[in-house]
């Protein structure tokens, strides 16, 4: 069925209002729509890693979600909802769970829980095949402690940890590519994807993701106005501006076949969006030029592997 | 009728296991262990389980995934030794605090470093404060009764508490001896159907676990588990005496040997139990006074009874097979001098810390202990109460 925004933005959400993320955080918006795709009849258990969405969530004794929800520690989604998935096969294979309903496995984890401290046990629990999807939210930095540098914290970002300071300019490694290590574990599906527009790319992909058999993983942009430092009601613009430029591109990998779901027409220069981000202000002091033509460079050469990857495994 | 055997300690726990047949098993390997799990995955191989089990890629995710299985409203089980434990640690305070009654089968040996694969009992003594039940077995068919029993105890109202099962790695892991099992059928009947009150795939009642506990909560929610641990101290004895009744097999908080009128005694755990009642044997066929106290259940700690146990001893050697390393002796040691000491009952105590990195502890080793505290009851002087037994001291 076609996507209807209106349709899918009326459904109750899964997770309701009342948490207390901050005000113009990506997380939230993205957790709510990829669960609008769970189907109402359907029952999920939610894994969340130690992380803001975790904090802000559930604070004793009141929960925002509708879902069966666990939280155990920071680097353990991956394996607590295997645990979780191991139970409901037994349990329904032996008949202690009714046979006519269905539960979905969903795990959130921010860039800290999922490329850093939580990547072994997302890893194992891929490679493991549990039926699950595994969200990672992505926002770049460890957000949740105050804005720590993390391995998908672009080059040059401003942070707690990797300052910009007058000898070292930010931090100096690039990117971790984290899709493309969970292409690597040969799974049946795994998706980029941001909260732009009507929200099409983002429902669909976790649509796909949560009703694919077998252990599926979605990368989500996530900006925290805190840690990138825009103007909080801007996020739909942020958002935005990552994919135009192509510093976060939209695609997906079907059984190891690379679709790019969106491809700009007009690819924005990568300063539209540095530049209304205070963690890349530095880069725009005079004599700091170079900074934004190495990231460029970079963006320039992930979006040309990604074509290249695409024409490949469509041969 | 039960069933006469010959098997090492990592089968008797394998053996109960099967009998048990829980919903998860999630496991990493490491010895002395490994061999648990690898019985284990033949039975679910052979379809001889229902279980579902769960090749980890670490201890800390075994015991993550025991917390969701568990959680989900399943029974989960897991088997680990040493530095599994110590990399499960978090992860271990995480499963008592949400009150899941996973059992874990720990085969004792030593922690890291330097690396060391054999017998002692620091990864135990590591974790005995994290909320867990502890229970500690003399031999493999001690292992296996323990593990009968642990289901009934963990999963107690009452308690909900998570639960080990400690024997020591290689001396009886690895030892065959003979046992007498319990039927199958009679082990299912006895464990029962796990039936959780509150579960995550519950979907007619969604449920939130794991939430940030703050100031205003938190000190609550640890007195309940403090509580629950007290609670234990009665389940444990009812569920004994349920085994009792099934298998005829005696189990309390721990086991008085020749204490009626015991003077000088030894008091420890696991396997030593064994060597230190020969060694009563052959002194009390001499005549002298020997007792021993051979601890089953660790925590929750039976302070009073031990203390009761202890009061007309004249002189007591207490042997921890871990070092403490903080100056003032052993943890089992601490726990019953302090026990003794707020029943105000005043005897004339000693630690020997032993046995540490599978050192080999001798009947001989255990006489001169006894012969220690013969000289303690003597002149009546201590002298340093923290001692060393069987080390060889460098100069």
């Amino acid at each position: 069925m076609a996507y209807n925004h209106k349709e899918v933005a009326a459904r109750p959400a899964r997770l309701t209002s009342g948490h207390r993320m901050c005000a113009g955080c990506g997380a939230p918006a993205v957790a709510r729509m990829i669960l609008k795709a769970v189907k109402p009849e359907d029952h999920a258990v939610i894994a969340n890693a130690t992380g803001c969405m975790e904090v802000s969530t559930f604070i004793y004794p009141y929960t925002a979600w509708t879902d069966s929800y666990i939280h155990t520690a920071f680097e353990c989604a991956g394996a607590t909802l295997s645990g979780v998935e191991a139970a409901y096969k037994e349990m329904k294979r032996t008949g202690k769970l009714p046979q006519d309903k269905d539960t979905k496995f969903i795990a959130f984890g921010g860039d800290g829980g999922t490329y850093d401290i939580g990547l072994q046990s997302l890893s194992g629990a891929m490679e493991r095949g549990h039926d699950m999807v595994y969200v990672c939210y992505d926002n770049g930095a460890y957000m949740n402690t105050g804005i720590q540098r993390s391995s998908a914290t672009p080059r040059f970002a401003d942070t707690t940890t990797s300052p910009a300071g007058s000898v070292i300019p930010g931090k100096m490694q690039s990117r971790k590519d984290l899709a493309k290590i969970m292409a690597g574990h040969n799974l049946p599906y795994i998706g980029q994807t941001a909260a732009i527009g009507n929200m099409k790319d983002l429902y669909e992909k976790a649509e796909k993701a949560i009703y694919t058999e077998g252990p599926c993983f979605l990368n989500v942009l996530a900006p925290c106005p805190r840690g990138w430092g825009y103007n909080t009601p801007d996020l739909m613009e942020i958002n935005k501006l990552a994919v135009e430029t192509c510093y976060w591109p939209l695609y997906e990998v079907v059984d190891g076949v690379y679709h790019i779901t969106y491809k700009p027409t007009n690819k924005l220069p990568v300063e539209e969006f540095l530049k209304p981000q205070k963690r890349f202000k530095h880069m725009f002091k005079p004599g700091n030029e170079w900074m934004i033509e190495e990231f460029q460079k970079e963006v320039d050469k992930r979006w040309q592997e990604l074509l290249d990857l695409e024409e490949m495994t469509n041969k | 009728m039960s069933i006469r055997e010959r098997l090492s300690g990592n089968e008797a726990a394998a053996t109960a296991m099967k009998q048990i047949n829980p919903d998860v098993v999630a496991a990493f390997p490491i010895t002395p262990s490994t061999e648990i799990p690898q019985y284990f995955s033949t039975f679910v191989s052979n379809g001889q389980v229902d279980t579902e089990f769960v090749a980890v890629e670490s201890e800390h995710s075994a015991m993550s995934a025991c917390i969701g299985a568990e959680a989900a409203g399943s029974r989960a089980m897991t088997a680990t030794s040493a530095n599994g434990l110590s990399l499960m640690w978090e992860m271990i305070y995480i499963a008592s605090s949400l009150r899941l009654p996973i059992v874990m089968s720990l085969v004792n040996r030593a922690v890291s470093g330097p690396l060391n694969i054999h017998n002692d009992h620091s990864d135990a003594m590591g974790v005995r404060d994290a909320g867990w039940v502890m229970l500690f077995s003399e031999n493999n068919q001690e292992a296996y009764d323990n593990l009968v029993m642990a289901h009934r105890i963990a999963e107690h109202k009452d308690v909900l508490l998570p639960l080990m099962v400690c024997q020591d790695g290689f001396i009886t892991s690895h030892s065959i001896e003979n046992i007498e099992l319990i039927e199958d059928e009679k082990v299912k009947e006895f464990v029962g159907k796990y039936k959780p009150e509150h579960y995550l795939l519950n979907d007619k009642e969604p449920i939130a676990i794991g939430p940030l506990d703050l100031q205003a909560y938190l000190f609550e929610h640890k007195k309940q588990q403090a509580d629950a641990m007290r609670n234990a101290k009665k389940v444990i004895l009812d569920v004994a005496k349920d085994f009792e009744k099934m298998t005829g097999r005696k189990y309390s908080f721990f086991e008085e040997y020749k204490m009626e009128d015991a003077e000088a005694v030894i008091v420890c755990m696991n396997s030593t139990a064994g060597t230190a009642k020969a060694k009563v044997d052959e002194l009390r066929a001499n005549g002298v006074k020997a007792g021993l106290i051979k601890v089953r259940v660790f925590r929750p700690f039976p302070a009073e009874e031990i203390a009761e146990a202890l009061k007309n001893a004249k002189a007591i050697a207490v042997l921890d097979k871990a070092d403490s390393l903080n100056a003032c002796g052993g943890a089992l040691f601490e726990d019953v001098v302090s026990a003794m000491y707020t029943s105000n009952i005043h005897v004339p105590t000693v630690n020997y810390v032993y046995g540490i990195g599978g050192r080999d502890t001798t009947t001989d080793d255990i006489g001169t202990v006894y012969e220690d505290l013969q000289e303690v009851i003597k002149t009546g002087n201590i002298g340093n109460p923290y001692r060393y037994l069987g080390v060889r001291e460098g100069k």
